[in-house]
């Protein structure tokens, strides 16, 4: 049997990186159909899953591959899925269900230029929203979003952590840029590995509730199997996880659903500052993006501009104050994306009124140049 | 007296076992046939002395959708037509457990049709039970994949001018192991062909004919259920691994009923199995 966890250095895509990080999270089970620019994580599934004693299966569209997905999950294996934005958009459905029966899933969208078919081989950054809000209804999910092949790796892993152990459907939002870029990747030894499974009762089968929440508002979770012989419902359900449709069963069901999330937002959030303590104009960056923008940086701090670059890595929850540290001293916001204005109204909703957010917009399968970025910085900064 | 002493020596119903007694009374109508179709499944899982820990129960949404919830297993209610591509994901990841699916027309072969193919092209192995009502009951009448021409539901008012599926046509032509065809008046025999098809392996399909006296069947004046179900009498035929293309499907001549298909094909989490088992020897 080959190694599940493949311990060393490689040179490699960041989608490899990603199909090698949830292995070593522990997924063993893969449903997914192609599509570029994700397709080589389900070719290295394929590959990999079988000689591992993991399961590939290949569905007929992306809404049967997250819906397998889910069944995988509630059968007990760590499960996962991998698209872009069209398969995103049918998979909507499904990660509704999955938020709502609280299902442990990853999912990674490798973004490329839409709306609709769009672009298929470009890089694009246009999915942040579409994660937050694609399905209907109240609901929180976690966003990740990597800058190189190792994050691609490590985000990967923490994915699967946090979708264990808050029950809820985790996406690695990565670009085309991440997913195709090759660069090193070193994979440490399972031992170095923090890996997070989701909580199972600890009561007999009778005494199980599985829909009741611990202090962290999370329910421990039985599997198929097991004798629980347990009930799960899209519908509005109490803690037995029987169908109730009055307004007390909604109101202890949804918030709870956002609050473990929301309220657990300090453990989850995550975000990285460089040279901001004595910044007088904040970057905000992220994925791809963020490697331009700090070369930026580094080219205008060389020209002597008092300015530092504030990346979230986790979108949702979204790094609030982390945010709020970082643009202390700033008397300007700058948000560069790669795309025609998402996360920046996220920014503006913090920052506030309390200095002027600018957007650096792109809407073309490729990056800005750190150039291109120091221009516009120089333009509004004027 | 007497009422009583006779009432207090008779046993519990002997499904009860097998139900979450706790979420009776049911939703369903009276004279409905979803009621037809549980009981006969329960029976079945008696007669069977099933293991219940290795089953999941799966439907999606819709009146029959509402059947996983009445069963005291592991079960779960997916979104509209999704319980198929989910039995996938259950059987795939963990191959001892059967998943049986349990739901309406509409479900399995509008919204979820090419899952319900494509699961039997692989020959996932399952049981797919399917009431088929012939409309949309759960949000009130409307036609969809098996309402016959001209009917009159919601939706179709001046009567149906689309062509309905042959559901056992379907199944047989997309490779499922096992296919037959009952009316919600043949317990009986619907209860042994589920008993068969739940001993097999593989993709295995039933379609219930099944009254709906609420909606179809009071649209089109059927008559109360109990007339439906002496309508299925009359014009039923049994014709046992008779041609599915065949099997006719008419409410004013006839109805075909039987066990259709029962084949043998390697099934696929087997498969799946056999392939990984070599290739971590390293054939
Ligand atoms: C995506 C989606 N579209 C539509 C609906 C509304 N809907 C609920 S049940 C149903 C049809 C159910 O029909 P069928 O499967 O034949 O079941 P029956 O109620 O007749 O047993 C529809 C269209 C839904 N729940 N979800
Ligand atoms: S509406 Fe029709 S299908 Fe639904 S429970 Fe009533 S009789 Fe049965
Ligand atoms: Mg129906």
């Amino acid at each position: 049997m080959e190694k599940p966890i493949l311990t060393g250095e490689m040179f490699t895509q960041g989608d490899i990186a990603a199909a090698e990080g949830a292995l070593a999270a522990g997924c063993r089970f893969f449903a997914g159909y192609p599509i570029t620019p994700a397709t080589e994580i389900a070719e290295r599934m394929a590959y990999r899953l079988p000689r591992i004693g993991g399961r590939y299966i290949q569905m007929e569209d992306e809404i049967a591959s997250c819906t397998a997905v889910v069944g995988a999950s509630y059968s007990g294996l760590k499960a996962m899925t991998a698209t872009s934005g069209p398969g995103v958009s049918l998979m909507n459905e499904t990660i509704g269900l999955a938020a709502m029966t609280e299902a442990p899933m990853v999912l990674v969208n490798v973004m490329r230029g839409g709306p609709s078919t769009g672009q298929p081989t470009e890089a694009s950054q246009s999915d942040i929203m579409q994660a937050k809000w694609g399905s209907h209804g109240d609901y929180e999910i976690i966003a990740l979003i990597p800058s190189s092949v190792q994050e691609m790796f490590d985000l990967t892993i923490r994915a699967f952590n946090l979708s264990e152990q808050y029950r809820v459907p985790t996406f690695v939002l990565a670009d085309e840029i991440i997913g195709h870029m090759r660069e090193r990747l070193i994979i440490p030894p399972e031992d170095e590995l923090e890996i997070i499974n989701r909580k199972k009762p600890t009561v007999p089968p009778e005494e199980y509730l599985p829909f009741k929440p611990e202090t962290d508002l999370v329910p421990p979770m039985a599997t198929f199997g097991e004798g629980y012989h347990f009930y799960a419902t899209g519908l509005t359900h109490d803690q037995k996880g029987y169908p109730v449709m009055t307004d007390e069963a909604q109101l202890a069901l949804v918030p709870r659903l956002c609050d473990k999330i929301r309220k657990n937002a300090d453990k989850i959030t995550q975000a990285e500052s460089t040279e901001t303590e004595d910044a007088e104009i904040l970057l905000v960056a992220y994925g791809g993006e963020a490697r331009t923008a700090m070369r930026a940086v580094k080219d205008a701090r060389a020209e002597g501009m008092k300015i530092g670059l504030f990346r979230p890595i986790s979108v949702w929850p979204f790094p609030k104050d982390q945010l709020k540290d970082a643009a202390a001293n700033a008397q300007q916001v700058i948000v560069a994306e790669l795309n025609y204005g998402q996360l920046v109204g996220e920014v503006e909703r913090i920052i506030r009124n309390e200095v002027p957010v600018h957007f650096i917009p792109r809407v073309c399968g490729t990056p800005h140049t750190p150039d291109e970025l120091m221009k516009e910085i120089r333009r509004r900064i004027k | 007296m007497t009422e009583t002493s006779r009432i207090s020596t008779i046993e519990e119903h002997p499904i009860l076992e097998y139900i979450r007694r706790d979420r009776l009374p049911h939703i369903f109508c009276s004279a409905c046939g979803i009621g037809t179709v549980l009981q006969s499944f329960a029976t079945a899982l008696r007669s069977l002395n099933y293991d219940m820990d290795n089953m999941v129960i799966i439907s999606g949404i819709g009146c029959t959708g509402r059947a996983s919830g009445y069963f005291a297993a592991d079960s779960y209610h997916t979104t509209h037509g999704r319980a198929i591509a989910f039995a996938t994901g259950v059987k795939v990841a963990n191959p001892k457990l059967k998943p049986v699916v349990i739901s309406g027309d509409g479900d399995l072969f509008a919204i979820g049709g090419n899952h319900f193919i494509h699961a039997a092209r692989r020959n996932v192995d399952m049981l797919v039970l399917c009431v088929n009502n012939f409309n949309y009951g759960m949000t009130g009448g409307q036609m969809g994949p098996t309402t016959p021409v001209s009917a009159i539901t919601v939706t179709s008012p001046d009567g149906n001018i689309e062509h309905p599926f042959n559901l056992v046509s379907v199944a047989a032509a997309s490779g499922a192991v096992f296919v037959a065809r009952w009316t919600a008046l043949h317990a009986r025999r619907l209860t042994k062909s589920i008993e068969k098809a739940l001993q097999k392996k593989g993709f295995t399909f039933i379609e219930v004919v099944s009254p709906c006296p609420t909606l179809y069947d009071r649209y089109n004046r059927h008559g109360t259920g109990l007339e439906v179900m002496k309508k299925y009498r009359e014009i039923s035929v049994i014709r046992n691994f008779s041609d599915p293309m065949q099997a006719e499907i008419d409410y004013r001549t006839r109805i075909v009923c039987g066990e259709f298909v029962d084949s043998e094909k390697p099934e696929f989490s087997d498969l799946l199995e056999e392939h990984g088992k070599k290739l971590q020897k390293g054939d």
